[in-house]
């Protein structure tokens, strides 16, 4: 029979869960339930007749196929292409270790817009890979979406696969099992849960693809977001358009719900140790690390066209472009912004996210409170599954009385950012939280620890590593303008892909230049963050 | 009774003088407004009336449309810039906009204004630019080659493979590019003339910068034939335009309807149509003043000017046939 709870340790909880759901209720449900309900019910009554129609044209059964094959197909090269490389990034010491790490997540907080404009150079017919016939294709699609995404995968995984007890391998390799078999055995199981999320994470990203898709695929694929765009923005056909938003969310809740099965089958008996130094790379290690290059190359290649391109000026190479960007009156205001924002989001995900996954990673004792955290968790994922379009209308048409109209202020661009980095922060945590042996909390407690005590020496001691990755995320999510921001009203002063986007949709090859030069600087911004967040990180853990 | 408002938290209940003048206007507009640097143009308007405006700012005319008309009941602005030509209808059917004329609107503004009943009562054309074909005309140059320089000429078999436009399901540009033509042939004769493009391989982009900024030979591409916007001549001089083939987009403005400062914001509206305010719209928005007495600035005059014989169709009939046009067109060119 276990100890009754203490009453702080109840309100904590209480407050730890409460404050998130109070949160993605205010700014993610409402506006959701509002978008759907103008579009049901135009008039105040419920009338399903284009809701049942929209529903059975051949046109929008061929794009749910076509999201969920996109999807799909992104997903598993995602994770082919990515899991040896979270094995030699995260678990490997070396030198350029770390630079590589940055390198591979600076793709996914580029522009779409930058990112289009970087493949399609790749892929025209006089482009450097021009030869492959890609442009407009399927593959296309897929090329871009696995380049944005393939940093969930190795940032994911690598950062569980870091905090994993490595003792269990070295049992099994001790008693003559091959490397092979250990992976399989071993590794793999205990990877499960995090390997789970980041597919999670990453198809959903990839179904709610809009830019990209129409960029790359030269308008034959659409997806069911881009269709729910069209049939807004372009048509303000409501009524059709809740249809399919309702449908991505019924999609959405069925893939979360046996992406969560998955994943709990491998949340027992896998343990969490402190960061521990990380062994050389080693000979075994070249296959990996080769693979490794390889996918890093590969991911440089559209980086490598955007500068190249940045820097080719009417006479000749130069910094022409980089000198009259930064020269601008906005560029380095776009800057602070930027990072206000993205410190601004980053701060409400973390604190939320924080708080919900050491929440969720107590052990439960009912059946009833494992049920109530699998739905606390899948709403906290929603939002990476919803239209972007939907959510920020909806904000627009619900958050409109005081004390929550909030729509001019501002306020809104980090708040629907950090909606769409909790989940990450949350996949992040929750792997690592869950595998911490509840012995160590009991031990902790028993030496007269204070439940907050433990909580500290125990909990946050052991996700001193996600924590830091989880930071990245969050602040990568914002950097890169997610969620519904694009569909708000905001302020004039433009953050930094705000300013790039302002500049590459007017004509002249000075603009573009610009705009090219900013993408660049974002990059190196995206750069020096992760790294200064790792150090930072390090600097904790050896602290405690 | 100033402590009961703050009791009730409630300012809306107490009546305000629309003739008022307020400390602060909000203005909404799309994501390519500009009125000098940092908006200092705005600047004179605070100068003059001592009300300060603020600027908010939607992606694009579409986006600004539908926010417009989502928020009706509860108005994110006092003013809006920016409704255009294919989007002016649905927000004056939603009933966004109050009744404002600009005083200073002549006979000259005439052929930017929306007709009576649609429109011509609550907005005001403030900015007028046209869609046109560009071509870089370095490259017929270099090749010996005679450019071409109708809609007609563009499904010759001499320009085969040349031309690169943003799709009409995609992009406002490639929305009015389709519109010119069916300005151009008609009802009956523009799925012909598409059908016709696509036989002579034209390449359809998703948006006017990938159009542009890849596929255009003057960005390196292959193309030497894109679909672009009269003004851009005036940013890459190897380029011309092609007068016989331009759409006309026109940029108007108008009261909020529901704004608690219907007097000022009619200020603000004729502000935008004033010429310190006209003058700067060319260099800071790429488009042209509708407000013809303004001069335009060093590169533009000579270069670029507001095509005499531009397309036109009546915002009402693109309203209404928008969707299905467009969906024909897709069936078209996509397949």
């Amino acid at each position: 029979m276990r100890a009754r709870q203490p009453v702080s340790t109840v309100f904590g909880l209480g407050l730890a869960v409460g404050v998130p759901v109070l949160f993605l209720l205010v700014f993610f449900l409402v506006p959701l339930l509002g978008m759907l309900w103008i579009g049901l019910a135009p008039n105040g009554q419920v009338d399903l007749v284009g809701f049942v129609d929209v529903l059975g044209r051949p046109r929008t059964h061929r794009i749910i196929g076509l999201t969920l094959a996109q999807a799909a197909t992104a997903t598993v090269i995602a994770l082919l292409a990515g899991l040896p490389v979270a094995a030699v990034l995260h678990r490997r010491r070396f030198r350029g270790a770390g630079v590589l790490r940055a390198l591979v997540f600076v793709p996914f907080v580029l522009p779409t817009v930058v990112v289009g404009v970087a493949f399609r150079t790749l892929f025209r017919p006089s482009g450097w890979l021009g030869w492959l016939g890609l442009d407009g294709t399927f593959a296309a699609i897929i090329a871009a979406l696995v380049f944005f995404n393939i940093a969930v995968v190795v940032r994911t995984v690598g950062v569980r696969w870091e905090s994993l007890d490595p003792r269990q391998a070295e049992a099994a390799a001790s008693l003559g099992a091959s490397p092979w078999r250990v992976w399989w055995t071993v590794t793999l199981p205990a990877l499960a849960p995090a390997v789970w999320s980041a597919a999670a994470v990453v198809f959903l990203f990839c179904a709610t693809a809009f830019g990209t898709v129409l960029v790359l695929g030269g308008l034959q694929f659409g997806t069911i977001e881009t269709e729910i765009y069209t049939l807004t923005m372009d048509y303000l056909d409501l009524p059709a358009a809740a249809a399919l938003s309702l449908l991505q969310l019924v999609l959405v809740v069925a893939l979360l719900t046996v992406s969560a099965r998955l994943r709990q089958r491998g949340e027992r008996g896998v343990t969490t140790r402190a960061a521990a130094p990380k062994p050389r790379l080693g000979r075994g290690d070249a296959g990996l690390l080769a693979w490794s290059l390889l996918v890093v190359a590969a991911l440089m290649l559209p980086l490598a066209a955007l500068v190249v391109r940045s820097l080719e000026t009417p006479h000749g190479w130069g910094l022409d472009y980089y000198v009259a960007f930064l020269g601008g009156s906005s560029a380095a205001s776009a800057v602070l912004l930027s990072l206000s924002t993205a410190a601004q989001a980053a701060a409400i995900a973390l604190v939320l996210g924080l708080g919900l996954a050491l929440a969720l990673s107590r052990p439960a004792v009912t059946a009833r409170q494992l049920r109530w955290r699998d739905r606390l968790d899948r709403l906290v994922m929603l939002p990476l599954g919803v239209s972007a379009v939907t959510v920020g209308l909806g904000m627009l048409i619900t958050l409109n009385r005081p004390p929550l109209d909030m729509r001019t202020t501002g306020i809104l661009i980090p708040i629907s950012q950090a909606i769409v980095a909790l989940p990450l922060v949350l996949r992040v945590l929750l792997p690592v939280l869950r595998g911490i042996d509840p012995k160590l909390r009991e031990a902790a407690a028993s030496l007269g620890a204070s439940p907050a005590r433990v909580l500290l020496d125990v909990d946050l001691r052991l996700a001193a590593r996600p924590i830091a990755a989880a930071t990245v995320f969050a602040l990568a999510v914002s950097l890169g303008e997610f969620g519904a921001t694009s569909f708000l009203a905001r302020p004039t002063d433009p953050t930094l892909p705000v300013l790039i986007y302002r500049l590459i949709t007017r004509p002249g090859a000075e603009n573009l230049g610009m705009a090219l030069a900013g993408s660049v600087i974002l990059a190196m911004l995206v750069l020096a963050l992760t790294g200064l967040v790792e150090r930072l990180r390090a600097g904790v853990a050896g602290a405690f | 009774m100033a402590i009961a408002a703050v009791l009730t938290g409630c300012a809306s209940t107490a009546p305000v003088d629309p003739g008022a003048t307020p400390e602060e206007l909000v203005l909404i507009t799309h994501g390519s407004f500009a009125l000098g640097e940092d908006n200092e143009v705005l600047d004179r308007f605070t100068e003059q009336t001592g009300i300060a405006v603020t600027v908010l700012q939607a992606d694009d005319a579409g986006a600004l449309t539908n926010q417009l008309v989502l928020t009706k009941n509860a108005p994110l602005a006092d003013v809006a810039f920016g409704v255009d030509t294919t989007f002016a209808s649905r927000a004056v059917k939603a009933g966004v906009f109050a009744e404002h004329q600009v005083a200073a609107m002549g006979p000259d503004q005439e052929r930017f204004q929306l007709p009576a009943g649609a429109g011509r009562e609550v907005l005001a054309p403030i900015t007028s630019g046209d869609v046109c074909i560009n071509i870089d005309a370095e490259w017929y140059q270099s090749k010996g080659q005679t450019p071409p320089a109708t809609l007609d000429d563009l499904i010759k078999p001499k320009y085969r493979g040349q031309l690169v436009a943003s799709g009409a399901s995609t992009s406002s540009p490639g929305l009015a590019f389709l519109l010119a033509t069916i300005a151009a042939y008609g009802e009956d004769g523009w799925r012909d003339y598409w059908r016709a493009l696509v036989a002579n391989d034209i390449k359809v982009t998703a948006g006017w910068t990938d159009a542009y900024t890849v596929d255009f030979t003057r960005a390196g591409g292959d193309r030497p034939i894109v679909l672009s916007y009269g003004s851009s001549p005036a940013f890459d001089p190897a380029t011309q335009n092609l007068d016989a083939t331009c759409f006309r987009q026109v940029e108007y403005a108008g009261v909020i309807a529901g704004t608690k400062y219907p007097t000022a914001a009619g200020q603000l509206v004729d502000f935008l149509f004033s010429a310190e305010a006209q003058a700067a719209i060319p260099d800071s928005m790429y488009v042209f003043p509708t407000n013809t007495a303004v001069a335009l600035p060093e590169g533009w005059a000579g270069v670029v000017s507001v095509a005499e014989t531009a397309y036109e169709l009546d915002p009402a009939v693109i309203d209404a046939k928008r969707e299905a046009w467009i969906a024909e067109w897709s069936a078209i060119v996509i397949g």
